[in-house]
């Protein structure tokens, strides 16, 4: 309906897909910097550990380094050696890099990432997964790759309504690959990327095959349920259930940012505002091992990494990419649109690849699986890695996804 | 980030006692860089509800913070501060200050009044003269109060601990020592928020001299019923209507009000960080309680100045507090209980006052299972949770009313 006369408005939709580079400012770089180094600091924590929050002397450090050697231009160099692109979905710009295969018969994959994570967590796995023959795999395990960033993320506009939630953007991303030109695809996701695709598995678009999730939502209704009320867990569970509920216990205790972001994510004008605010405040994503995630606390310690290991340069692109988008916000109202439940079974039908990380918020029980997911075609125990499974184990995770959707091709 | 005070830094290294006076003074530099800092503000972008669901709203905190960078003056409140008897004085090894106050009337009762989160000595100012000088506003002579306002430690000016174990019940002790230090074997003690929790404290740990207590946050929810609210059940059938109504209020607080008290319960630091470095994302952070707790339908400009708001809020930007005073709901955390848990005192003689913005709106059934001697209970029909800060007036009718049958 037009706004000006009330007549109805034939709506064009712009389903162009534009070429975009990633391209920050030199004056955002300087500013960054300018603020980093003028930061003004609370006094340390109480405690010897970081059971208040992130630490001062942790934080101060990774500010100092940040202020001054770390390089955000060699990121984005890195960045742009991909293909990215911009496209208009339901009303939003949607940023996704476009990385395809030179293998024919390539399977059509749609990677989400989570919060306070992007594009970045991907970054390792994508070369990993288009030419698995130089990463020691078979042509017939190549993937064409598509990494959206989520509304409110990255490169992606910023909601103006209310309204993007997981739902929306599975919907999203079905269009997406519809719109690449992929009538077949399967798609994966961790954290929010795990709600997505878990979405997409419940709406069972016509050309989705499986999905995979590092974070599987199976815990049972009645678990659920008790869990939420702060325990105990019912009676009758195995000892691999029961471990699994300690872990959920603990996990609900950790996640008072989540529900901070769920409640008042506007009020959060800090972490637009304070480069160091917004730091801390993405680095206290707790794992099975700790909060901060001992993934992540140990990479401020690691310079380089010959194995793919996360790295303190690559927290650092993760929380610039942040602050250059200035997406704290934005992406913090996602935690407000869903009201859903995290870890409780969904009741998807299709099929349904999982990976089991030991140092994700919980390990999920191959007997919850199995309920959560009948269409089980893949599950696996890993060794290795934790909450950002992508970021912190690439080759083995991309392992996982072909051995996950190798029945489906 | 320092702060000038009068007190030597060195003396406050011995815990002698002593009672030091205190002059607030803060560097104009530091007023300079609030101002630059908040000029040079990066906002996010708008949210995308039209009301307050998702917090502050942006159109709300724009002007209060143009406001604050280029016409606000801080040296205003700090000169009626400055204008009252200000001290500071160690104990139990930390620096506690402290206005006091003592009435032109004789046998006026001593008062030691506890302001809460976000609050401080700020939401008190209008009820200074109104209990220390009654006849002046309306009052009787008989209603007269010597005032005693401490700042709760990691708050204001009052020093930050540097190691754990400042909990409400030790603020409770410090501050009956206080009082002891003062000269004031006999006295009351009044308070909201932290300041109730403070006040109940010091009901069961019944120290000789306590004579009752007054809160207008009252601790009453009984255990029962908490369970039910952990559990987010709806309202149990076996309570009254007045009951479920406060247990709507308390259930709508628990689902939807408690990511502040989680947030800080469990990471003071984490958020610490942006609200020490980021001048409007504090101001955020404690407009989003004015306008959540007063009486103003969600608009606190209704029931409080640009320049009252401001003064609230700079003071904890000017003393770096926002860190310290986050970690207080860690330190309570962690000795457990709850904002509403009932206390369970019998015998100390306690006066409630409920206003009906209050976060919850207590039932007289419970405060008579809360409180065994309860020697006053009120229900008015103004104000909210800064009850003293929107209807001073009010406020104090209700103190001298729930203190008379004790002088």
């Amino acid at each position: 309906m037009s706004q000006k006369t009330g007549e109805p408005v034939t709506v064009i939709h712009d389903t162009s897909v534009r070429p975009f580079r990633v391209e920050i400012r030199d004056e955002s770089i300087v500013e960054l910097r300018r603020r980093i180094a003028a930061t003004q600091w609370p006094e340390r924590e109480t405690v010897s550990d970081s059971s208040q929050g992130v630490q001062l002397e942790t934080i101060q450090e990774l500010a100092r380094y940040w202020a001054t050697d770390y390089d955000w231009r060699t990121c984005e160099v890195k960045l742009n050696t991909l293909s990215h692109f911009i496209t208009e979905i339901d009303g939003l710009d949607i940023h996704f890099i476009h990385a395809r295969s030179k293998h024919e018969d390539a399977l059509p994959l749609v990677v989400n990432h989570g919060w306070p994570g992007s594009i970045i967590e991907q970054l390792k796995i994508i070369d990993r997964l288009t030419d698995p023959t130089a990463h020691g795999g078979s042509a017939s395990d190549a993937f064409d790759v598509v990494v959206p960033s989520m509304p409110g993320y990255g490169f992606s506009g910023k909601p103006t309504s209310t309204g993007w939630g997981p739902e929306r953007m599975g919907r999203a991303w079905d269009e997406l690959m519809t719109r690449l030109g992929y009538g077949r695809y399967v798609a994966q996701g961790g954290d929010w990327g795990a709600f997505v695709v878990d979405q997409m598995g419940l709406q069972a678009p016509r050309g989705l095959l499986a999905i995979h999730t590092n974070m599987p939502a199976t815990v049972p209704a009645d678990v659920d349920a008790a869990l939420n009320a702060g325990g105990p867990p019912p009676d009758g569970l195995s000892d691999e259930e029961r471990r699994a509920c300690e872990q959920l216990l603990r996990t609900y205790k950790q996640v008072e940012y989540a529900r901070y972001m769920n409640a008042r994510p506007q009020t959060l004008y800090g972490v637009a505002d304070s480069p160091v605010g917004l730091a801390a405040w993405l680095l206290d994503h707790n794992d099975a091992d700790g909060q901060p995630a001992r993934a992540v606390v140990e990479a401020l310690d690691r310079e380089t990494s010959p194995t793919g290991e996360l790295t303190r340069d690559e927290v650092l692109d993760n929380i610039s990419l942040y602050w250059f988008t200035n997406t704290g916000v934005s992406a913090s109202r996602l935690y407000w649109e869903y009201r859903g439940g995290f870890f409780n079974a969904k009741g998807v039908s299709i099929p349904v690849a999982v990976s089991v990380f030991p140092s994700e918020q919980y390990q999920a029980p191959r007997t919850w699986t199995e309920r959560a997911y009948p269409n089980l075609i893949h599950y696996n125990q890993l060794e290795k890695g934790g909450h950002f499974a992508a970021w912190e184990q690439p080759q083995l995770f991309a392992e996982e996804l072909r051995a996950g959707f190798r029945s489906v091709r | 980030m320092a702060v000038s005070t009068s007190n030597d830094p060195t003396a406050a290294a011995v815990d002698d006692g002593a009672i030091r006076a205190f002059r607030i003074d803060v560097p104009q530099e530091e007023i300079d860089e609030l101002r630059q800092r908040v000029r040079a503000t990066r906002w996010p972008d708008k949210e995308t509800v039209s009301d307050r669901s998702q917090g502050v709203q942006l159109a709300k905190l724009k002007p209060l913070v143009e406001y604050w960078a280029n016409g606000y003056d801080w040296r205003k409140v700090e000169a009626t501060l400055n204008a009252m008897p200000q001290f500071i004085t160690q104990i139990d090894g930390l620096d506690i200050q402290f206005a006091h106050i003592r009435s032109p009337l004789k046998d006026a009762l001593p008062l030691l009044m506890t302001h809460g989160w976000p609050g401080s000595i700020i939401e008190l100012l209008k009820v200074i003269d109104p209990l220390t000088n009654p006849t002046v506003h309306g009052g009787r002579a008989e209603d007269a109060f010597h005032l005693v306002l401490p700042t709760m430690p990691g708050y204001g000016f009052s020093g930050k601990p540097t190691s754990t174990g400042w909990n409400p019940a030790r603020m409770a002790s410090a501050f009956h020592e206080l009082m002891l230090r003062l000269d004031y074997p006999r006295y009351v003690s009044q308070g909201g928020d932290w300041g109730a929790i403070i006040s109940e404290l010091l009901a069961l740990q019944s120290p000789e001299g306590l004579l009752g207590i007054h809160v207008n946050m009252p601790g009453t929810v009984p255990p029962d019923v908490l369970r039910h609210l952990r559990n987010f059940d709806p309202s149990p059938d076996e309570l009254s209507e007045r009951e479920k109504i406060a247990y709507d209020r308390l259930l709508h607080f628990y689902r939807d009000g408690f990511g502040y008290a989680a947030m800080m319960n469990q990471s003071p630091q984490t958020i610490g960080y942006a609200l020490a470095d980021s001048p409007v994302g504090m101001a955020a952070y404690y407009y989003d309680k004015f306008a959540e707790w007063t009486d103003s339908g969600g608009e606190p400009e209704k029931v409080l100045t640009a320049d009252e708001m401001l003064d609230a809020i700079s003071l904890y930007w000017l003393t770096n507090t926002g860190t310290s005073s986050s970690r207080s709901y860690w330190e309570g955390a962690q000795a457990g209980g709850g904002p509403f848990n009932a206390f369970d005192i019998p015998t100390l003689p306690a006066a409630v006052t409920v206003f009906p913005a209050e976060i919850y709106r207590a039932p007289r059934s419970w405060g008579e299972k809360a409180f065994g001697n309860l020697i006053y209970w009120n229900e008015v029909d103004q104000g909210g949770h800064f009850a003293a800060w929107e209807q001073p007036r009010l406020f104090s009718e209700e103190v001298r009313a729930g203190f008379r049958s004790l002088r």
